[in-house]
């Protein structure tokens, strides 16, 4: 037998192929075979570790050794010492932002140490392309337990008891949707897999589906059987080309061994998966819109009920859950409800994947046991924020959700306590802002995604979210009025108590949470026409300050020609005819241009 | 999808004969719901929706031409006017805000001297802003066709233009 002495795990999810993981695994197989270790070193593409900033990540087994934005030219040092000679490239290792200390094992590293991985457990580890991977870790034998000893009903109550609850966003608990498709009557029923990962800022189904796609699909397989139905659609965003890849690999590995298809596990039970590929619309990611859209139509929701528990794909009963919620079945079938439910707090069960982005040392996804606080995962698991700057606020559940100020850093991180403060958990995007961010525009930001992403059916999204917009942009152009917050607040709540749907009901809400938290921002802007935060370009100038050495270089790239100076004398810019884009401060060696 | 794009575009004639349109509308003509994939391919094929395609797949699968038009502008994946050999999608979401994608968008603009949504005379480049691309860690991000660019600088723009020259 071939003796395998060493194994490289190389990611290739999109964040590392995009920082060059592609390259970087042909220039080492092109040194591992002109060494001639080929043959006992073995290279392992996996799927996303979450680490994405550090990428190209590369480790080592059996040492377990974390490399970081190893590039092409690190391989003959690589080869020559890590695996030839067992010597660690103390060099490429990971450092602390904080302690600066080198980190050699993936294990003791700060960003995984307060992270609890059983959703992502696989993520990293396996090669997603290859089922062998994936039932080599307990793959499929949930699915095996449910189709040879348990029924239908047992399933139901296994999930409704483990006290899991939907994980894109509203909350709601799997195993009483679940109930409910398994009592609707139909002759037919369906699964449905809500990939359409629409919420600028989260990434965490797309992390799964690119690096343990098999774990969704049995969980959507173990679901079938719960209520009834035989077939089921994935439907995947456009924008992922690599997650549908990854799961036409996965859907075709899986009916070649029988796990998906006919009769399978020989109980009688049949399941079929499809995948359905977004056209990008982030209203799909509400789920009557969704299944208007698996119709071929455009996609607009429906008031509900009834809901598509009773009448949902072509008027069937359908059962409609995140990626995430699928991949959490497998592990509570393998190891009980009560062994789920002891994770997490009284409400919210098991653990919850974050999206960890913006001004933050560690970006990436970190998994932690629901109930964990906020400070916690910002500076614990994030290693807090970079350049020395100061924590702002956090902005969590995206578009839909809210931000917390540092006053609520230590709140426990669940469905029902962010609800409480004016946030939710969504489908848990956190977008960590320092004190350059400026919340007003922050708010503007996000109405502009909501209001842009309008289907326009009903009223009080359609028009109601254009004219939050249209406040909102006056008062970061400096033209705000007296009046305007009241007013804001008017239509915000307006149309949170009448849109027909998810998007319309929560579109206010950063709006609402940042005048809450931040509402003295909002009044420096209308009143002293002054942005805080200096982002808002009508509002704030460029300076040159006494730092100038009058090199020249501003004046040459001014695209308005409103700098003077002479050479070697401090320069000026005609605040007057500035435009204010900011490339003279960009050029500046000196750095001697500051807004303000 | 761009490189069969780049290939493929002239490979049916435009004054009627559409037979790899009528090839995937035979492949789908028994499922349901399939008017979005058969538009997806259509544009595969051609770059984009034109009004004759449009019509073709109206006939053939016997759905009012004005609900095809519908779900067509409905959903931003779809275009109806031709557009250019590399698609350019800068990322403008949450991460990439709070990372100052807009400098990248600005370097972009002036790089190519078209603003957002439109083509280079040259038909080399379209640019298109996107809602994100869920490359978070990366911000702030592009995507050209199939490849994604992170941690991006105003500096890095041409250098990354140039690959697709």
């Amino acid at each position: 037998m071939q003796y395998i002495r060493a194994h490289v795990l190389i990611c290739a999810g999109t964040g590392c192929t995009a920082s060059g993981s592609k390259k970087l695994e042909a220039a080492l197989h092109e040194e591992l075979v002109k060494k001639g270790l080929d043959k006992e070193i073995k290279i392992v593409e996996t799927g996303c570790h979450g680490f994405c900033e550090a990428g190209p990540l590369v480790i080592i087994y059996p040492e377990g050794t974390f490399y970081v934005r190893v590039k092409e030219e690190d391989v003959p040092e690589l080869v020559e010492s890590h695996l030839y000679k067992g010597r660690v490239v103390e060099r490429l290792l990971y450092k602390e932002p904080v302690t600066h200390e080198s980190v050699p094992n993936y294990n003791e590293l700060g960003f995984y140490k307060k992270q609890r991985r059983m959703v992502l457990g696989n993520c990293g580890h396996i090669n997603p392309e290859i089922i062998g991977d994936y039932i080599a870790n307990g793959g499929y034998e949930a699915l095996a337990k449910v189709l040879t000893s348990m029924s239908s009903g047992a399933v139901v109550n296994e999930i409704k008891q483990a006290g899991l609850r939907g994980r894109g966003g509203g909350g709601f608990p799997t195993g009483m949707k679940w109930e409910f498709t398994q009592k609707a009557t139909g002759d037919k029923k369906y699964v449905v897999c809500n990939a359409d990962e629409g919420d600028p800022g989260a990434f965490m189904d797309r992390s799964i589906l690119e690096g343990d796609p098999h774990r969704v699909i049995e969980g959507m397989t173990v679901c079938g059987y719960a209520i009834g139905a035989d077939e089921g659609y994935l439907y995947v965003r456009a924008e992922y080309p690599l997650a549908i890849k990854r799961l036409t690999i996965a859907i075709a590995q899986a009916e070649e061994l029988g796990l998906l298809g006919e009769n399978i596990f020989n109980s009688g039970f049949n399941f079929h998966l499809k995948i359905k590929e977004g056209a990008g619309a982030f209203v799909c990611g509400e789920e009557t819109a969704l299944l208007a859209s698996i119709e071929g139509k455009r996609g607009m929701p429906r008031p509900r009920p009834p809901f598509p528990a009773i009448s949902g794909l072509w008027g069937k009963p359908t059962n409609i859950n995140n990626v995430e919620t699928f991949a959490n079945i497998p592990q509570i079938i393998n190891n009980g409800a009560a062994w789920y439910a002891a994770i997490g707090t009284e409400k919210s069960k098991g653990t919850k994947v974050f999206a960890l982005t913006g001004r933050i040392n560690h970006t990436g996804l970190a998994e932690v046991p629901m109930g964990i606080t906020m400070r916690e995962i910002i500076f614990d698991i994030g290693g807090g924020i970079p350049d020395g700057k100061n924590f702002k606020a956090v902005q969590i559940g995206g578009p839909s959700g809210g931000c917390l100020p540092k006053e609520l850093l230590d709140l426990p991180v669940d469905y029902d306590s962010l609800v409480q403060v004016g946030a939710m958990m969504g489908s848990g995007g956190l977008v960590v802002m320092d004190e350059t961010t400026c919340m007003v525009d922050l708010a503007k930001f996000f109405l502009a995604f909501t209001q842009s992403e309008s289907c326009g059916k009903c009223t009080p999204c359609r028009e109601g979210t254009m004219r939050m917009l249209e406040i909102l942009t006056r008062i970061t152009d400096g033209e705000g009025k007296v009046g305007d917050i009241e007013l804001l607040e008017e239509l915000a709540r307006n149309i949170k108590n009448t849109a027909l749907c998810g998007l319309g009901q929560t579109a206010p809400n950063p709006v609402l949470s940042t005048l809450r938290y931040f509402r003295q921002e909002y009044e420096t802007h209308i009143n002293e026409k002054r942005c805080p935060a200096g982002v808002c370009s009508a509002l704030t100038g460029y300076k040159i300050t006494d730092k100038c050495i009058g090199c020249g270089l501003c004046k040459k790239t001014c695209p308005a020609e409103v700098i003077s100076g002479e050479l070697k004398g401090r320069h000026t810019i005609d605040q007057e005819k500035c435009i204010k884009c900011g490339d003279c401060a960009a050029k500046c060696p000196l750095k001697a241009i500051i807004k303000g | 999808m761009s490189n069969e794009q780049a290939n493929n575009c002239c490979g049916d004639n435009a004054h009627g004969q559409f037979q790899k349109l009528d090839q995937i509308l035979t492949e789908y003509q028994d499922q349901k719901g399939a008017l979005i994939p058969v538009l997806q391919e259509a544009q595969n094929i051609y770059g984009y929706l034109s009004k004759e395609v449009i019509d073709r797949i109206g006939k053939k699968m016997a759905i009012p031409t004005s609900q095809i038009y519908g779900v067509a502008t409905f959903y931003s994946q779809f275009h109806l006017k031709a557009r250019g050999r590399n698609i350019i999608r800068v990322c403008q979401g949450t991460a990439c805000h709070v990372r100052d994608a807009k400098t990248i968008l600005r370097a972009l603009e002036d790089n190519l001297k078209i603003s957002a949504g439109e083509t280079t005379t040259d038909r080399k480049f379209t640019l298109e802003t996107v809602a994100c691309i869920g490359a978070c860690g990366l911000a702030p991000v592009l995507m050209v066709n199939d490849d994604t660019h992170g941690r991006l600088t105003p500096e890095a723009i041409p250098d990354i233009l140039a690959r697709y020259l």
